[in-house]
């Protein structure tokens, strides 16, 4: 492949658009090739300044009123008569608002302040780890190694496999400290990025990933099997997501 | 017309995507003001359309007229501009430059004068990709290009916004 036609293929590689024969003839031109390197660095630190400065711009709550205004209105035909509609719409917004007292009471506790703290403190710890010599205390990328490690030093047993096939090499283990409690995590290579997994154990029940960015990093949470999984990075967000979906496979 | 079974429809399917709608315009044409006018026009137009909506992807069906709307709005406007004398945009006060911004610490200001210094084709297609995160098929749907001109369209815009935020743009990554 040649640099010109790498240089256009590249995009389609960092929007993981590329299909699977694209994406392993772009990746084994990456291997020769710096200047293709860099530009994904380039890359990835635009997507990333971006996610930073939040330009997505919302409608106002007062421009969606007169959306809804519009559309409420518009059409002559209704099939209830005038004044039901509005009793109709007096006991929908009467379970709007009971709904949502519920909701307010329930999620109080992973509102986004709490959100934004519980990332804060997983970011730290990531940027912790990236201080030299910090980031595995048992160096091995065969999974056989690094499990039994973690025997004795934790009150659970982690699952830990290795992704080297799909990308994501395993580089080694450590033990740290998030929430307070003591936390296996797991370091994974991801072209020049790292990624830590941190894995604790939790009561609740399994959970969809959510995600999020801060500071121009990445992270991702799911609950699985009675443990809780919480990936960090400044690799690009669909590097987390495939690492996520080989760790629930 | 239609019934309100449609009406029920549309608030389901189409107006979780209002903020997808007016992001859109807001970048297209530059102003807030603007936006809501021609996003307001677009969500009409797309209520009175929604019979022929065939099932599918309704943001980019969304988008699609959102964008149409907005390129409509700006030839309009383009040619009472040409007619009048004084353009703002020609003689107004200089605007900061990037490298500016940048000194400032405003990354947020920085990175909206470089986007907004793009042409609308480039332009949207950040937009899409990057605020939105919309598929390459997506993009497609929505301006209308072949899905295997996406990838070379989006290659050339997001090298003139590395070329609008200037050198300055590697140093000011390296700090975040």
């Amino acid at each position: 492949m040649s640099c010109d036609r790498a240089g256009i293929a590249l995009h389609g590689y960092f929007d993981n658009e590329l299909d699977a024969t694209a994406g392993s003839e772009f990746e084994r031109h990456l291997e020769r090739c710096s200047d293709c390197v860099n530009e994904l660095e380039a890359l990835d630190s635009l997507r990333s300044s971006i996610n930073v400065a939040r330009l997505y711009e919302k409608a106002t709550p007062a421009f969606r009123k007169k959306i809804l205004a519009d559309i409420g209105f518009a059409p002559p035909v209704a099939v209830f008569p005038a004044q039901s509609v509005w009793s109709w719409l007096a006991v929908a917004a009467a379970l709007i608002l009971v709904a949502y007292t519920g909701w307010r009471v329930v999620s109080s506790n992973r509102s986004s302040d709490y959100e934004s703290a519980f990332a804060s403190e997983i970011l730290d710890a990531h940027l912790r780890s990236l201080q030299p010599g910090h980031l595995t205390d048992v160096v091995s990328t065969d999974q056989h190694t690094v499990k039994p490690w973690f025997d004795g030093k934790l009150d659970f047993s982690p699952p830990v496999k290795d992704f080297g096939d799909q990308g994501f090499p395993l580089q080694g283990g450590r033990i740290d400290i998030v929430h307070g409690r003591t936390v296996a995590a797991l370091v994974y290579a991801r072209r020049k990025h790292f990624v830590n997994v941190f894995i604790w154990p939790t009561d609740e029940k399994d959970a969809a990933p959510r995600s999020g960015s801060q500071r121009g990093y990445q992270w991702i949470e799911w609950r699985e099997g009675g443990m809780d999984f919480c990936a960090v990075s400044d690799a690009v967000p669909s590097a987390l997501e495939q690492l996520q979906r080989l760790f629930t496979e | 017309m239609q019934d309100s079974q449609d009406r029920v429809r549309f608030e389901m399917l189409v107006l979780p995507h209002l903020d997808a709608a007016y992001n859109l315009a807001r970048w297209l044409l530059r102003s807030g003001a603007d936006a809501e006018d021609v996003a307001q026009e677009a969500m009409l137009r797309s209520y009175r359309f929604f019979h022929s909506f065939q099932g599918g992807d309704v943001r980019a069906w969304l988008l699609q007229i959102v964008r149409n709307t907005c390129y409509t709005y700006l030839e309009k406007n383009r040619r009472v501009k040409d007619m009048t004398e004084f353009d703002e945009e020609l003689h107004g006060p200089p605007s900061p430059t990037p490298e500016a911004l940048a000194i400032a610490g405003d990354n947020r200001a920085r990175l909206t004068h470089a986007l907004e210094s793009l042409s609308p084709r480039y332009r949207e297609v950040i937009v899409l990709r990057e605020l939105e995160g919309c598929s390459y098929k997506e993009i497609a749907t929505i301006i209308s290009i072949p899905i295997g001109t996406v990838m070379s369209t989006l290659s050339r815009a997001r090298r003139e916004l590395q070329l609008a935020l200037g050198p300055s743009c590697e140093e000011a990554n390296r700090e975040l």
